[in-house]
């Protein structure tokens, strides 16, 4: 169950966060509220009306939108086929003849009357994430919405994008729209919203105002106090472990992703990278792991060079590696845990040799790591997929921290993740880098990074823009991940 | 929308009793979907059938004419089919009362075998590479690849007894695993799809047979229709002889069986198909080789199709014909479906199979019923188990039917 | 106050590949060109090759010596390679490609026409029948590919047109009562695959394999219970009268293949022209191909995917039932076992090859039909090259579309995946 009675109003014209940890249940209740998935039981009422949605055709012609969180464009079309799409202006009766001319007028009509630039004739797949945001804003506004939902809108958005949306949206409350904002970040909940409801497992745990405090709204969120610092130790750098220099590597499309970055990551360190997504780091460290092709430059490892060798070379030359994704590059549903937990050494003794298996020793051994990771499921032989979001992520914790390594790099390591596994997996992260190990942490939330990390660097358009300390001021890192460098003029 | 890990301890315990529940199923829905297309085949088989439907013309004057007649077509029909898959009561009873030779009461299961034996390569084949992510539409070229090379081989050497037979079921091995290793190749360094490369290689490998066969030194020197040359006798797969058509490839389908489930569960090869199988993405980062993997799949794939052919031109056909593969490529793909992708579940559909085929011979033979009926049969089976929500709906239906008849008789 | 700046970010530079695919198709071109003008131009005898512009070795013709036309299309072919691999005109990759793919064409046509003559009519009206079912089934793809639902039951639903209109056809006595039930035909596959792929989620590609096998056992289990013994009363269907527009008719080559053809030629021929605007231009052709590229997107803006997949996948199987209606109301006249003989695996490589867009399937099936007709002129006039061989044309040339050998094949995004909500 996701969801367990959940009461919610919103009143005309304000901004109402739903606020609540990421698989806290707040986008299926906003997709029942969309009409995409069907409440079992409760009921929705517009305007005194109750009414049920059965597609979201109901909820739309009830006046609500929504901008979900993975865009609903279709790429390969123009922005104003996206917007026209579902209500097409259409001549010749039956026929249904498409009147593009007047599609196109209506998107630069709405763009122009909200503020929101978008050029209906581009093709959605060549728009950076910003401006497809845009258009999906402007999508929902040319229905004539009068309750837009906005769910984790700026997940994709630097700093100063974030505050331009967040323009928009009061210009729209201002309009007498109602907005449903949907996020986890509590800074943003307090700048914009008129009213906050809290969400835990499915369940309203409170209400707040905008006055409420950081903490209070955390602990809110999470159930308990928490602390957001990670205790650690002052690091000890040692030698230069990973070496890049001059990287250059393409993304799927074939446009430049990583562009002549350099980087260095010393043993007993960890290095974050922080950066908004979609600058390149994600196929940073896939062209690390040998998961992509690597244009020019090089990676070293120790002095070896890494690029050209085939991704189990590099996990079995010390290098150990949590991807981003986890149900997509991480974990095997179908496989149990004991088979997860031997994804990348079932040929090696003592599971195996080139040939065969040995089903006695990966149980085994998946037994005494369950334990040692604290991977809460039914024994080694549970299919990885009925496990929550947390201990799936511990078994490939688990897995890629089994071995002695010389390299650690973890993607997102805690995106999805319950908050008692994040502590987990955060304290085991700092662990590894006391052994010795050189660690990269790439992670969207800065916090997480300011946290792990013993220095920062900061990724924008597939270069590192500076390395900074962790001390420094959010709003100078923020202004880092625009692109915006002016630390030597303010030094004067 | 996001995937909501929200899958907590009493998610798990749901979905594995759901799981429970459904293999306990999944041998019921085998039993009705063959029921389903049992009482299918009977309905053709009255439809199609001019004297019957004539008398279904006065059914409101007597509906026991029209009714008594379907009744006896279609147990006539049904009972020749049994007879020719497991053989007739009369010919055993005949064998124990030693009026008959055991060899004619056993006649009809040996022909069960006979054509059972190349479907459980091919079954395998479809099997293996389901299991690995790829769906082998191709087994039928891979079969025909070994067909060519193992009849060729056959003829044309001469070598020694055993010797012989080992290198022509090698060169069928091989043959198959080439015509598998393509579009096994180019899926892992292109990503063509094998569904569409392997259709387009079946028509080319049939295409080519057809060429073959009429070339010299292929083409029998006495014949002028498409024929080859006769396989030597040292390169034929023993047999009993005589009505008893079954021949050593059954045992060699037993054996390819126990290594195809050895290969799954036990090697690093399987556990690496596997992975892919389940999620490719998963499985590169974890240092698995997805492209060689695909391309190892498919040339193992291949070679057990090839296999397949080479077992029907060595051991049934014992020459080249443009259709000697028949179409065992195709209905091993049925086999598969049939099995769930498991080895020994697709030996058994195989037999299943080679069951029908046999008994529709004699179906063809004494009831005139067209062997296609066959075939029907086989997809109808396979359609229903693909879709087990549609079973138990059709099934369903009618339990909860009576549940509401108790429930008004309670009341009465 | 601080000057920020924004970084200005140019793109450090790399290495272009050396190989490109203009590099490759042009070696290619090279290599192909290069082999006709030696092997073509060697093996052509020195006699005139006629090509006719009628339907016998009668009237007007072009004429080339076969061996000189051999080496110089060759070279020509050989051309088109070299500009293609020094890289140059690479707006005009494609035109050159065709161009260079027409002349090896041509020089090997010189080579086997040579001392003979090669009538224009009849090859091309030949190619259009032979590509005919070719279109109508690719099209028939194209309705269901383009809305996400992988169609490889097309073989089937001929199976199913040819049968039903030549059963029906007969029975009535009527071609066109003919030509309704194979189209009935062609959509009783398509609603069956349509049911269990969309509503019950079964592997789309398994479906359709299955629903082949089905189609080829039905059909052949009815012919043999009911029109083996009863050819009269169950297969002898009315044929598809063949019209002429008088005044159109008489132009040259284009008239009698034309303008002198029986009705399906026009049908297809429209079908084409129609539904390509409707993709394009009209309301449905959007939401059918926003459901093909990403059904969820088209859910939240209210399109019934579900709905659409199944209209469309339904429209299909009518066109492919017509297509199938060619073999027995158009080309025999009567009905026998798997008569199609995988014309429907042809059109779905039509389909593959010419992109899923029913242009591109119209000159691919053209090609194919094409490649048919030579392979039966050939065979006729006794050429040493093996017909087989050049029936698998559409086969080779369709694996090297989809290794994107030359030019890649991108299927809808969604094709071949189930919808399910949520």
């Amino acid at each position: 169950m996701a969801n367990d009675h959940i009461d919610i109003t919103v009143e005309p014209g304000e901004v109402h966060a739903l606020l609540g940890e990421n698989g806290a249940g707040k986008s299926t209740l906003m997709n029942q509220l969309y009409g995409l998935l069907q409440a079992d039981e409760g009921q929705i009422v517009v305007n005194g009306e109750p009414v049920t949605f059965r597609s979201p055709r109901d909820a739309i012609a009830a006046g609500i939108g929504m901008v979900h969180q993975h865009f609903m464009l279709v790429p390969v079309f123009t922005v104003a086929e996206n917007i026209a799409l579902g209500h097409e202006e259409v001549r010749g009766g039956p026929l249904g003849w498409l009147d593009r001319r007047r599609s196109r007028r209506d998107v630069i009509e709405t763009s122009k009357k909200y503020g929101l630039p978008v050029d209906p004739d581009a093709l959605v797949e060549d728009l950076p994430v910003g401006a497809q945001q845009r258009v999906e804003i402007v999508k929902a506004l040319t229905r004539d919405v009068d309750l837009l939902i906005l769910d984790e809108p700026t997940a994709v958005l630097t700093p100063q994008e974030t505050e331009e949306l967040l323009a928009v949206m009061r210009s729209l409350t201002e309009m007498g729209k109602s907005i449903v904002f949907i996020t986890h970040k509590l800074k943003e909940v307090k700048s914009i919203a008129d009213r906050i409801t809290v969400i835990r497992r499915g369940k309203v745990v409170g209400t707040a105002t905008p006055d409420t405090s950081e903490d209070e709204l955390a602990s809110l969120m999470v159930g308990r106090a928490v602390s957001l610092e990670v205790a650690k130790a002052p690091a000890e750098p040692g030698r230069n472990v990973l070496k890049i220099s001059g990287l250059v590597v393409d993304d799927d499309r074939g446009a430049r992703a990583v562009d002549g970055l350099d980087l260095v990551v010393r043993a007993g360190e960890v290095l974050g990278i922080a950066g908004v997504q979609g600058n390149g780091q994600e196929e940073l460290v896939e062209a690390i792991m040998g998961l992509r092709s690597v244009r020019t430059g090089s990676i070293e490892l120790d002095n070896e060079d890494l690029s050209g060798m085939s991704t189990k070379q590099i996990l079995r030359s010390g290098v150990g590696y949590i991807p981003e994704d986890r149900s997509h590059d991480g974990v095997v549903k179908e496989f149990t845990v004991a088979e997860n937990l031997v994804l990348d050494m079932y040929d090696r003794a003592p599971y195996g040799n080139a040939f065969k298996l040995d089903p006695a020793k990966v149980t085994e051994s998946a037994r005494e790591r369950i334990e040692q990771f604290d991977i809460r499921c039914q024994g080694p032989e549970t299919a990885v997929g009925t496990l929550s979001g947390g201990n799936q992520q511990k078994v490939v914790v688990a897995r890629e921290m089994s071995r002695p390594l010389r390299l650690f790099i973890a993607s997102q390591p805690t995106r999805g993740v319950d908050v008692g596994s994040i502590e987990f997996i955060h304290g085991r992260i700092i662990h590894e880098r006391d052994q010795g190990t050189a660690v990269l942490v790439v992670s969207s939330e800065l916090d997480e990074v300011v946290g792990l990390a013993d220095r920062v660097a900061v990724m924008y358009r597939g270069r590192i823009l500076a390395v900074v300390s962790p001390d420094t001021p959010r709003e100078e890192i923020g202004l880092l991940m625009a692109g915006i460098t002016g630390g030597e003029e303010e030094s004067k | 929308m996001t995937a909501e890990p929200r899958k907590s301890d009493e998610d798990s315990f749901v979905s594995h009793f759901v799981r429970n529940l459904w293999s306990a199923n999944s041998v019921t829905v085998t039993f009705l979907s063959a029921f389903l297309a049992v009482v299918i085949g009977a309905i053709l088989i009255v439809v199609s059938d001019s004297e019957v439907l004539a008398k279904f013309g006065y059914f409101t004057a007597r509906p026991s004419d029209a009714l008594s007649s379907s009744w006896e077509l279609i147990t006539t029909a049904y009972s020749d089919l049994l007879k020719g898959a497991l053989g007739d009561p009369a010919a055993y009873s005949a064998w124990f009362s030693g009026s008959g030779t055991w060899q004619e009461a056993l006649a009809p299961i040996s022909e069960t075998l006979t054509y059972a034996a190349p479907l459980v390569f091919t079954g395998l084949s479809v099997a293996l590479a389901f299991r690995g992510g790829l769906f082998n539409i191709g087994a039928q070229g891979q079969a025909v690849l070994g067909c060519i090379t193992a009849g060729v081989v056959g003829f044309s050497f001469g070598l020694p007894i055993v010797l012989n037979l080992l290198v022509a079921l090698l060169a069928g091995l091989l043959g198959g695993a080439l015509w598998g290793f393509i579009p096994g190749i180019l899926k892992a360094r292109t990503g063509a799809h094998e569904v569409i490369t392997t259709i387009m290689l079946n028509y080319i490998a049939s295409l080519f047979l057809s060429w073959l066969v009429l070339q010299k030194g292929v083409q029998d020197p006495e014949r002028t229709d498409a024929i080859s040359k006769a396989v030597a006798e040292s390169a034929q797969l023993p047999s009993f002889g005589g009505v008893l058509r079954v021949h050593l490839g059954i045992l060699l389908a037993l054996v390819a069986t126990v290594a195809v489930a050895w290969l799954l569960n036990r090697s690093a090869f399987g556990f690496e198909l596997r992975a892919v199988g389940a999620n490719p993405h998963a499985a590169e980062t974890a240092g698995i080789s997805v492209a060689k993997t695909y391309a190892l799949l498919m040339a193992v794939a291949g070679g057990l199709a090839g296999l397949g052919g080479a077992v029907q031109v060595l051991g049934t056909a014992h020459a080249l014909t443009p259709a000697v593969a028949g179409n065992i490529g195709f209905d091993g793909l049925l086999v598969a479906l049939l099995g769930r992708n498991k080895p020994w579940s697709t030996f058994f559909a195989a037999l299943l199979f080679g069951a029908l085929r046999a008994g529709g011979n004699r179906m063809q033979t004494f009831s005139g019923i067209s062997l296609e009926l066959v075939t029907v049969l086989q997809a109808l089976i396979v359609i229903f188990i693909a879709a087990p929500a549609l079973v138990k709906a059709i099934f369903r239906l009618r339990a909860s039917r009576n549940l509401r008849a108790g429930v008004t008789l309670a009341k009465g | 106050m601080s000057t920020a700046t924004v970084e200005e970010l140019t793109e450090v530079a790399a290495p272009e590949p050396f190989w490109t695919r203009q590099r490759r198709l042009g070696l290619g071109l090279i290599i192909f060109g290069g082999l006709a003008a030696v092997l073509f131009g060697a093996l052509a005898p020195s006699e005139t090759a006629r090509f006719t512009l009628s339907d016998d070795a009668q009237g007007a013709a072009l004429s080339i010596n076969g061996q000189l036309g051999a080496i110089l299309f060759g070279v020509l072919a050989v051309a088109a390679g070299g500009v293609l691999f020094a890289g140059l005109a690479k707006q005009y990759q494609n035109l050159l490609l065709s161009l260079g793919i027409l002349a090896f064409v041509l020089s090997f046509l010189c080579w086997q026409v040579a001392g003979k003559f090669l009538p224009l009519v009849d090859t091309t009206s030949g190619t259009l029948q032979l590509a005919l079912p070719l279109i109508l089934g690719a099209l028939a793809g194209v309705l269901g590919e383009r809305s996400g639902v992988v169609n490889v039951a097309i073989e089937g639903q001929f199976l199913m047109g040819a049968f039903a209109g030549a059963l029906i056809g007969t029975m009535a006595g009527s071609v066109w009562a003919g030509l309704i039930s194979a189209a009935v035909g062609g959509v009783i596959i398509a609603a069956i695959l349509a049911v269990l792929s969309i509503r019950y989620l079964v592997d789309q590609t398994v479906v359709g394999m299955v629903l082949n096998l089905f189609a080829l056992g039905i059909t052949g289990f009815l012919y043999e219970r009911l029109m083996q013994p009863d050819a009269a009363g169950f297969n002898t269907p009315p044929r598809l009268p063949s019209w002429s527009i008088p005044g159109l008719a008489d132009i040259p080559v284009i008239g009698p293949v034309l303008f002198q053809a029986n009705l399906l030629v026009w049908l297809a021929l429209i079908l084409v022209v129609v539904i390509h605007f409707g993709l394009s231009r009209t309301r449905w052709g959007l939401r059918t191909r926003a459901v093909g590229e990403h059904p969820t997107a088209a859910d939240t803006v209210g399109i019934r995917v579900r709905g659409l997949r199944y209209l469309n996948v339904l429209l299909g199987g009518v066109v492919a039932g017509i297509g199938g209606a060619y073999f027995t109301l158009v080309a025999t006249g009567s009905f026998t076992k798997n008569m199609t003989a995988g014309a429907g695996f042809i059109a779905l490589a039509a389909l593959i090859f010419g992109r899923y867009s029913p242009f591109g399937a119209l000159g691919a099936a053209l090609f194919f039909g094409f490649a048919q007709k030579l392979a039966t002129y050939l065979s006729a006039v006794g050429s040493p090259v093996p017909s087989q061989f050049l029936n698998m044309l559409p086969y080779i040339a369709t694996i090297i579309a989809v290794a994107g050998l030359v030019g890649r094949v991108r299927a809808p995004a969604a094709d071949g995946l189930p919808y399910v909500k949520g």
